[in-house]
């Protein structure tokens, strides 16, 4: 079947003072409809700007490439940006991590909601009141038509987040590309959205990528797990492959950093991955996290390819499965 | 389909009263206050009846005056009468003209009223589409050339503009008359150096406002949605970037309406400006007492329009 997102290659390039920032070094990645791809890594891993290439949101310095990057049947990266904006809001929209200052605080929400849908589907402002309205309830906004008057600043940020899923889904689009969107809200409200946000794509069957540091939150939604870092991407699989069988020594350090209920002991210190994420600036030397690593050896002065660890699963290492696999996660 | 039940509407308009009744009362503080300190000016400078009275009045000419003025009664009973004389527009008369001294101003207002209008319409027409362009591209040569408009018009001084502009446009080409206020051709060069001279300001605050706001994460929510580029830069971008230029440009033109000397005594407007530059050289102390009120009073009333347009534009600021 064809996928509703084929991305080939994808590049990212800003040019800076003492050279080329390479933040997204060529990842490729098949979505299909209804799934869900979360990518993984820390600050400054590429992530969010991979989710800003792929909407065409990128600050005007950056440049994007790639061999392809199809979305239900065009290529976007060919497309002129009012073709683009054609796309934005109503296939393809975006939830951004800061829902304090994401929505503009001199319009009502209800205008803010609908201003996207009466310029895509050209419907009444009525209309577009009454899916507004829907959608408030949808996400868990009670008394969603008065809502409709009220402005950003007498909402709370979770309710503030809830709008903004809410503006994400107006228009029906098939593919959503959340950024952090629970970051910035505190636990007991983040599990809320994470489960509600699941339910809705059910409800809608809406592709998503969901970017997040957080592997709590991407063992709740994942069907596949990227793992990204220094603007690559270096394990990739289904949710279970990475959770039960991680591979590549960063996945592995990540997946310390967490605590298993039941088998991480009370008072153990969790993992941590040592070392801070190499320079972007013209590119990475050889392998990026080798400084970091507890395996490295020689032949990490040249990157590795992501190469096949199984049926959907690939990894970028210079070591054989059956070692990685075997490996104990120690910081180096 | 009606959207939010009534008593929510009603609760909105009772805030939104409140807000109004606030300011609208600060407001007329402010203008008894400044009523108080115009009309102890007259004191400032000395005794008003030795002053009136010239170098070579005698003891007796100055009591005569004294009397015949008010002079002898206390101050606050005079401030009193002053001051409800003033509610009914009654300012007494000119030392100088011996007519009533609202005759002599509503005959000169009107002229600074239209110079500082067209001179604030202006600048507001050239300022704030420059400091938008200026903002979208950044150090392009349309942001420099604004740089340059900006610089120019803080450093050139009115004066010389104006002769300039007079050299040029009125009496080499003959496009419009040097000087007087007839028609409205004679309002074309004044509301130039006027409207020019609060350019730079406007622009410079629209342009870093734009940029600020540009760089907003709510501009990136505008995009997402995929908004056309004209709406994100207008509906979204410049109400924001608006809210301190309104301020600004209601001192200015507060400042306008104050009337310029300088470009009225040029183009021989006989405005309000003028005049209270005369009547200071004259000892005409009731005029000056009641321009100076009013010329304040013009202020609080664009501070209050300021606040309130400012209140339409955020509705954060609604509630404070």
């Amino acid at each position: 079947m064809e996928p509703l997102l084929s991305v080939k290659n994808l590049r990212v390039e800003i040019p800076v003072g003492t050279g080329m920032l390479k933040p997204v070094r060529g990842i490729s990645f098949d979505l299909q409809k209804g799934e869900t791809l979360c990518i993984v890594g820390e600050s400054g891993c590429g992530k969010s700007l991979t989710s800003l290439a792929l909407m065409g949101l990128l600050p005007k310095v950056a440049r994007r490439s790639g061999d392809h990057l199809r979305f239900a049947g065009q290529d976007l990266l060919g497309l002129k940006e009012r073709q683009m904006a054609k796309l934005r809001g109503q296939d393809m929209s975006m939830i951004f991590q800061e829902p304090m200052t994401s929505l503009n605080p001199a319009y009502t929400i209800g205008d803010q909601l609908t201003e996207g849908m009466i310029r895509h589907q050209r419907v009444s402002r009525a209309e577009a009141r009454d899916r507004a309205a829907f959608l408030l309830e949808k996400v868990g906004i009670t008394a969603a038509a008065s809502r409709l008057t009220q402005y950003p600043h007498q909402l709370s940020g979770g309710l503030r987040q809830r709008v903004m899923i809410a503006m994400s889904l107006m228009c029906g689009p098939d593919l959503i590309i959340a950024d952090e969107p629970t970051t910035a809200l505190d636990v007991t409200i983040q599990a809320k959205i994470l489960r509600m946000m699941k339910n809705l794509q059910a409800e809608f069957g809406m592709a998503m990528i969901f970017i997040t540091h957080d592997l709590g939150v991407v063992a709740r939604i994942a069907d596949k797990i990227a793992v990204m870092y220094a603007g690559a991407f270096v394990e990739t699989g289904t949710a279970q492959q990475i959770f039960d069988a991680p591979t590549h020594p960063y996945t592995k350090g990540l997946l310390s950093c967490i605590p298993v209920p039941g088998k991480t002991e009370r008072g153990a210190r969790l993992g941590a991955v040592p070392g801070v994420v190499p320079s972007l600036i013209n590119g990475v030397e050889g392998c990026g996290f080798a400084s970091r690593c507890p395996m490295r050896q020689a032949a990490c002065g040249s990157e590795p390819d992501l190469t096949d660890r199984g049926a959907e699963h690939s990894c970028r290492c210079v070591h054989d499965t059956d070692t990685l696999r075997n490996m104990e996660w120690e910081a180096a | 389909m009606q959207y939010g039940p009534a008593a929510f509407n009603t609760a909105k308009v009772i805030l939104m009263l409140r807000f109004l009744l606030k300011r609208l009362g600060l407001a007329a503080l402010v203008a008894l206050t400044v009523s108080l300190i115009s009309f102890s000016l007259l004191f400032l400078a000395g005794d008003p009846a030795v002053a009136l009275a010239g170098e070579a009045a005698t003891e007796e000419d100055i009591e005569a005056i004294r009397t015949q003025y008010g002079f002898d009664r206390p101050i606050p009973v005079q401030y009193v009468a002053w001051l409800t004389g003033a509610f009914t527009g009654d300012f007494g008369n000119s030392y100088y003209f011996n007519t009533p001294v609202i005759d002599l101003i509503s005959d000169r207002l009107p002229t600074t009223m239209q110079l500082g209008l067209a001179g604030i319409t202006f600048a507001l027409l050239l300022a704030v589409p420059l400091g938008v362009i200026a903002a979208i591209r950044p150090n392009s040569l349309i942001d420099r050339f604004a740089l340059f408009i900006s610089v120019v018009g803080q450093a050139m001084p009115t004066f010389w503009f104006s002769l300039i502009l007079i050299v040029i446009f009125a009496v080499n080409m003959g496009w419009v008359p040097v000087s007087g206020s007839g028609t409205w051709q004679h309002f074309i060069l004044p509301t130039i150096v006027l409207g020019y001279f609060a350019t730079p300001g406007i622009m410079r605050l629209t342009r870093a406002g734009m940029l600020e706001v540009l760089r907003a994460d709510y501009i990136r929510t505008a995009r997402a949605k995929g908004l056309n580029p004209a709406k994100v830069l207008f509906k979204h971008a410049l109400r924001n970037a608006a809210i301190p230029v309104v301020g600004l440009a209601a001192v200015q033109l507060g400042f306008m309406l104050g009337g310029s000397i300088v470009i009225e005594s040029i183009f021989a407007l006989n405005g309000a400006g003028l005049l209270a530059f005369e009547s200071i050289n004259r000892n005409d102390f009731p005029v000056v007492q009641a321009l100076i009120l009013l010329f304040s009073l013009i202020y609080v009333l664009l501070t209050l329009l300021a606040d309130l347009l400012n209140a339409w534009l955020d509705p954060r600021i609604r509630v404070a």
